[in-house]
């Protein structure tokens, strides 16, 4: 295969992860959702209503969150191995935070569930807490950089023959202590918050819900604007870190994101655009009484804001995943990822992405088209 | 900083990876089985459009939405386990094995979480059809999902199309279509499956032997057996073939773990196979002179016939695996251990003195340095072993878990067979002693499907992946408390969930059917 189709398959496994990225983002509204069950539920019926409104939702969240591990670890083998195997901690809690939301959704209600009601719900919360917030400080890493070395020749030392080790004896868990990667972390508890009270509003037909819903936007939409405008300033002034194509070489280059944007316009409109339209899912929801399509908005505007983030980190020439102790450590999409021949397989394979994209589509208009409302719950067969 | 690999990091390692396995192997099978076993009570509902089928349908449904939980729970965790407790196993092999795993997600598990949101919500909302295709794409897609963790895992049992790039130091794909459609592959995916549609089957006739004992949802119960047992049967019997189809590919990729599984020292032309057999506890080195057995039942030659397909075949036993020696099926003669571990040595010497002469930009040295290398690797993991003994596998725990496999196996079929001709006759609302027996036959479904995961990566221990990584060179640099504090707490929270699980479970067939199923239409 030739050099230049390896680079274009690189750029292009980048930008399908980067899309499953936005997607999950997007889809934390379940999280948000979860997270707001006693905020916005007064009554047990409206918790009720909340929880079967996400609850046919959640495994999509899920999903792309699986396959979001398969995809990184299909196309960049080393992140996959370096972050998961060094940054354990972190990732661990992630991972239980969700298996506790797998099971609580189904159990919660049932009879003979051995932790009560309320302990299923609490961990809903909890999953809707730290998730969002541990996975933006993990992705945070992915600008401020992680304490790893990589050594290939590692291999063919008997006694000790891992390539990848971690610096840091807290394993993962220095990434919360980063003031940046918390904002980052923060402004996805919000937004998922956000997008959480959009989709009630969307989803469920019910006038008290509607208006607590409404009533909470300002609250909930200041709290992301603050964390990710704190967080994007930082972006642009930050040190960031670059890789010089020819020898491969990295080092650090003051406002290197930004001149990324700069470098690759079509990137920042994409990024300008997923803001403005999340603004404006926002605004239009809270200033027009009534109006219920905000998540549309806000959700694609999401879905376009976190595909620019991480193709600014991961496209020109710039290493998705810094090492602050051993800069040549660095992964980019060039030395961290699959072969041409995997890249090209996985290729033939992500053909399939728009017809499974359809599907889900057409199957979730179709238990949707109406909302869900009081009745539902006397009538349905299966209710949570 | 640890400056050698701890070996109780990999003992913990592995304790985690067995623990997080078997836990989602609990939830696994009864999906496979009771996903089917429901899609067809739906598609007879629509085809005759009588409800008892639709309400029967909609009860199994809902033990299926219970188990499917935690089986979603317990998958995630294995999924990304494979990152976090063997990152370098990940980047050694990630460039074959992480294909499987996208493409399992991509196709598979979201036909599987988007069908299933149409299966439990959409009864009143989709046509029948759609709902009765929603069902079907469900448990689809389950198996799909099943397909490519299989074939991810057989290739670690039989390592096809790829080859070692000294270059990135670690191996890629060549060939799709030999990794995904290998025999290993698709032998122990319908294996695996079929064990899962057993389960499903020994699980609906338990329970509903369970109504029968206690005289209620009576024609509920009958109906559910007659489909039960039927598609337990049929599931049992292809089991049994594609067992044999294993043991077959077992004996000529990994003859060890079948040395191992049969409690073999000393090879034989015309090998019997146990039958059933105690080992003795005395038998403490390969090569000493204790007999292996305190007792066994030996069929004559049906070792052979079953690893060479010839009933007077040489096979090898533990012994000569690692003395060699012995004549293989292509002539050569066998290397011993101690040869292999050699040349694996030579060959990851190659690998440190090629990667020297890249960056000296030294061509010619390059070059022989690769020809070294390819020439062993087929070697390669055995270099990182200390001695011969570090390649017999637990010679008891493949023993007893195989025995115990192919044993309740065969009462599994029997089992099926019987209520089967009871039920055609019309007897079984009156058998007592078939509904106990039944019902307790439902936890030796599970046994038999653990015991076949043990002997599965029991019995390949040391190899992570056969002959090219051993566990011990695919683990991650955490130190042992980190994995002994995750293990403990996975133990906790997954055990606390299976009480939770069974409990609810236990309620709802309590509870029974909804609707009213008191006469059949």
């Amino acid at each position: 295969m030739e050099t230049s189709t390896y680079i274009f398959l690189q750029h292009y496994w980048w930008f399908l992860v980067s899309l499953l990225g936005g997607l999950l983002v997007f889809l934390l509204f379940v999280q948000g959702g979860q997270s707001l069950l006693f905020q916005v539920g007064k009554t047990e019926n409206q918790q009720k209503m909340l929880l079967n409104s996400t609850g046919r939702k959640w495994e999509f969240t899920f999903t792309t969150l699986v396959t979001f591990g398969g995809a990184f670890f299909a196309s960049f083998p080393l992140f996959y191995s370096t972050s998961f195997g060094g940054a354990y901690w972190v990732w661990m809690l992630i991972l239980l935070c969700f298996v506790l939301q797998a099971v609580s959704y189904e159990y919660q209600a049932k009879k003979g569930n051995l932790l009560g009601k309320k302990t299923y719900q609490v961990f809903l919360i909890i999953n809707g807490i730290v998730a969002p917030l541990l996975i933006g400080t993990a992705v945070g890493t992915f600008f401020t950089g992680a304490d790893f070395q990589v050594n290939k020749e590692h291999l063919t030392d008997l006694s000790m023959p891992i390539i990848s080790t971690w610096m840091n004896p807290l394993h993962g868990l220095e990434a919360a202590l980063n003031i940046w990667n918390l904002f980052l972390g923060l402004a996805l508890v919000y937004l998922s918050r956000v997008l959480g009270l959009l989709y009630y509003i969307n989803n469920i037909d019910d006038a008290e819900i509607y208006a607590t819903c409404h009533r909470r936007m300002k609250k909930e939409s200041s709290g992301f604007l603050i964390f990710f405008l704190i967080f994007v300033f930082y972006l642009f002034v930050a040190d960031g870190f670059a890789v010089n194509p020819d020898t491969q070489e990295v080092y650090k280059e003051t406002g290197k994101y930004l001149h990324n944007f700069l470098a690759m316009p079509g990137v920042l409109l994409v990024f300008l655009a997923g803001v403005v339209l999340v603004l404006f899912g926002i605004g239009k929801t809270i200033l027009k009484e009534g109006y219920r399509r905000g998540i549309w908005f806000a959700g694609i505007g999401t879905i376009l804001t976190v595909l620019a983030l991480l193709l600014c980190v991961g496209w020109n020439n710039t290493p998705y995943y810094p090492s602050n102790v051993d800069l040549q450590s660095s992964l980019t999409i060039a030395n961290s990822c699959s072969s041409p021949f995997t890249l090209k397989v996985m290729s033939f394979v992500s053909i399939l992405i728009p017809f499974v994209l359809a599907y889900i589509f057409y199957a979730w208009r179709a238990i949707d088209l109406r909302g869900i409302n009081r009745n539902d719950l006397e009538h349905d067969s299966h209710m949570y | 900083m640890i400056a050698s690999i701890d070996t109780s990091l990999i003992d913990w390692s592995r304790a985690q990876f067995a623990l997080t396995a078997m836990y989602h192997w609990l939830f696994v099978p009864l999906t496979l089985g009771l996903g089917i076993i429901q899609a067809i009570m739906e598609t007879l509902y629509v085809k005759t459009g009588k409800e008892y089928w639709k309400s029967t349908a909609q009860f199994w449904m809902k033990l299926f939405g219970i188990n499917f939980a935690i089986g979603v729970a317990t998958g995630l965790i294995l999924e990304f386990e494979f990152g976090t407790n063997w990152s370098n196993y990940s980047w050694f092999v990630g460039d074959i094995f992480g294909a499987p795993l996208a493409i399992e997600g991509i196709v598979a598990f979201f036909m599987e979480a988007t069908f299933i949101a149409v299966m439990f919500f959409g009864w009143e909302k989709v046509s029948k059809r759609f709902h009765l295709a929603s069902t079907w794409l469900t448990i689809a897609g389950a198996t799909l999902s099943a397909l490519w963790i299989l074939i991810a895992n057989s290739w670690m049992q039989y390592p096809a199309g790829m080859h070692f790039n000294p270059d990135s130091v670690r191996n890629e794909m060549l060939d799709f279509w030999a990794v995904a459609l290998s025999p290993v592959a698709i032998n122990k995916f319908f294996h695996t499956v079929l064990s899962g549609w057993v389960t499903g089957a020994t699980f609906v006739i338990g329970v509903s032997c369970w109504y029968l004992l206690k005289k209620r949802n009576t024609d509920f119960a009958l109906r559910s057996i007659r489909v039960a047992a039927i598609f337990g049967l049929f599931a049992s019997v292809i089991l049994l073939w594609t067992g044999d189809g294993s043991a077959y590919q077992v004996a000529q990729k990994q003859p060890m773990k079948l040395a191992a599984m049969e409690g073999l020292y000393e090879g034989q032309e015309g090998a019997g196979l146990v039958a059933i057999g105690v080992l003795n506890p005395d038998k403490k080195a390969y090569n000493d002179a204790e007999n292996p057995f305190l007792f066994k039942i030996e069929i004559p030659n049906m070792l052979s016939l079953l690893a060479e397909r010839e009933s007077d075949a040489f096979v090898p036993g533990i012994k000569d695996l690692i003395d060699g020696g012995y004549a293989l099926s292509n002539g050569e003669t066998a290397l011993s251990a101690s040869e292999k571990i050699a040349r694996g040595r030579v060959a990851i010497q190659a690998l440190a003195d090629y990667r020297t002469a890249l960056k000296a930009n030294d061509e010619a040295a390059m070059k022989e340095h690769r020809a070294t290398l390819d020439a062993n690797f087929q070697y390669f993991g055995y270099g990182y072993l200390n001695e011969p003994s570090d390649l017999i596998p637990p010679v008891g725990l493949s023993f007893y878990s195989f025995h115990i496999m192919v044993i309740l196996g065969g009462y599994l079929i029997l089992l099926f067979i019987v209520v089967l001709l009871v039920a055609r006759s019309g007897k079984i609302q009156h058998m007592n002693w078939l509904h106990h027996t039944a019902l307790w036959s439902i936890p030796l479904a599970y046994i038999a499907g653990q015991a076949g995961w043990i002997v599965a990566e029991v019995g390949r221990q040391p190899w992570a992946i056969q002959d090219i990584l051993p566990t011990v060179a695919g683990v991650s640099r955490l130190s042992t408390a980190s994995v002994q504090t995750t293990f403990f707490i996975f133990l906790v929270l997954f055990t606390v969930l299976l009480i939770a699980e069974l409990r609810i479970m236990v309620k709802a067939i309590q509870k029974g059917p909804e609707t009213n199923t008191s006469s059949l239409k």
